[in-house]
């Protein structure tokens, strides 16, 4: 009955946790909001959160919060969601598909450079 | 929408902007008696009771961004169309209790679809909020529960840690399958 994985392995998951926190100095916080409205919903907006997931999980990244906000009142441009590094000026990504989200993820989030190809104005 | 747990992905937001800090989830699928039931609690602000009467009409809603309101009228013709019912009760300043049923075998049903994508997206976006998951398939429960994990991480150690969301995923996707397994 009890699941493979049980709470009992979470002590060592927080130990690795803030191992891994000591050796990697954290580089300014990250935050991604994925709108998650009914349309967002809709159009595919948990497969790009889960898509974001994967990557920080795939990739081992830190210093990342991951949120959700209802509509952002921009339906025909759903799923969308916004990325804010550090204390630059957030960038608002439109029809971000699961595979959009793991572009931005490597092109933006790691890699300091804004997709312009799925910008939109906000 | 095509899966139930993207319909109680949607619905949860409202518990998430009425103010909620214990939001509980439960699925219950009984194959003897042909009946899947969902229900979403609270305890958030609530609502009073014209706004209840009002909340299963789509022109109603709370936001401001957009003046209708889909996600609640939507599962509630979903239940009705197969075989099922809707329910909404709410008590201003405690909160409010959202319950559906269908027809497990109605050929209209959508699926349950991937709950555990649907319960870590939650956890991961509200760490704030207390979550509770009950899923029960023929009275063999799994539940999750984020506040003992929570606790366990302490202030320093997010949810959304990759050796955190690691765990989340597996611990939450195991325990779904294990309730399964004498069903499928």
């Amino acid at each position: 009955m009890s699941p493979i994985k049980s709470l009992e392995d979470l002590k060592r998951v927080r130990e690795e946790a803030l191992e891994k926190r000591r050796v990697k100095a954290n580089s300014g916080e990250i935050q991604i909001i994925v709108g998650m409205g009914t349309t967002g919903i809709a159009a595919g907006a948990r497969e790009t959160m889960k898509a974001i997931l994967d990557t920080i999980e795939k990739d081992s990244l830190t210093g990342i919060i991951v949120t959700q906000t209802g509509g952002f009142g921009l339906d025909a441009n759903e799923p969308i969601i916004q990325v804010i590094v550090g204390d630059q000026p957030k960038v608002t990504y439109g029809k971000v598909t699961a595979e959009v989200a793991r572009q931005i993820m490597k092109e933006h989030v790691v890699g300091g450079k804004v997709v312009q190809e799925y910008v939109i104005q906000a | 929408m095509r899966e139930l747990a993207l319909h109680i992905l949607d619905i949860v937001q409202n518990s998430v902007s009425a103010g909620a800090q214990y939001i509980k989830i439960t699925a219950a699928e009984n194959l003897s008696t042909d009946r899947l039931f969902l229900s979403v609690e609270d305890n958030g602000k609530g609502m009073d009771e014209a706004m209840v009467a009002r909340v299963v009409d789509p022109f109603v809603t709370s936001r401001t961004s957009r003046r209708v309101g889909l996600g609640i009228p939507l599962l509630k013709a979903a239940a009705e169309a197969c075989n099922g019912w809707f329910k909404i009760s709410s008590t201003l300043g405690k909160g409010t209790l959202v319950e559906v049923e269908f027809q497990h075998s109605h050929i209209d049903r959508m699926p349950l679809g991937d709950m555990g994508s649907t319960i870590l997206n939650l956890v991961v976006s509200y760490p704030e909020i207390h979550w509770v998951y009950d899923y029960s398939v023929n009275g063999r429960h799994f539940e999750f529960d984020s506040q003992p994990i929570k606790d366990e991480l302490g202030d320093e150690v997010p949810f959304t840690d990759p050796s955190v969301l690691a765990f989340l995923r597996e611990y939450i996707s195991t325990g779904i399958a294990s309730v399964q397994t004498d069903t499928n």
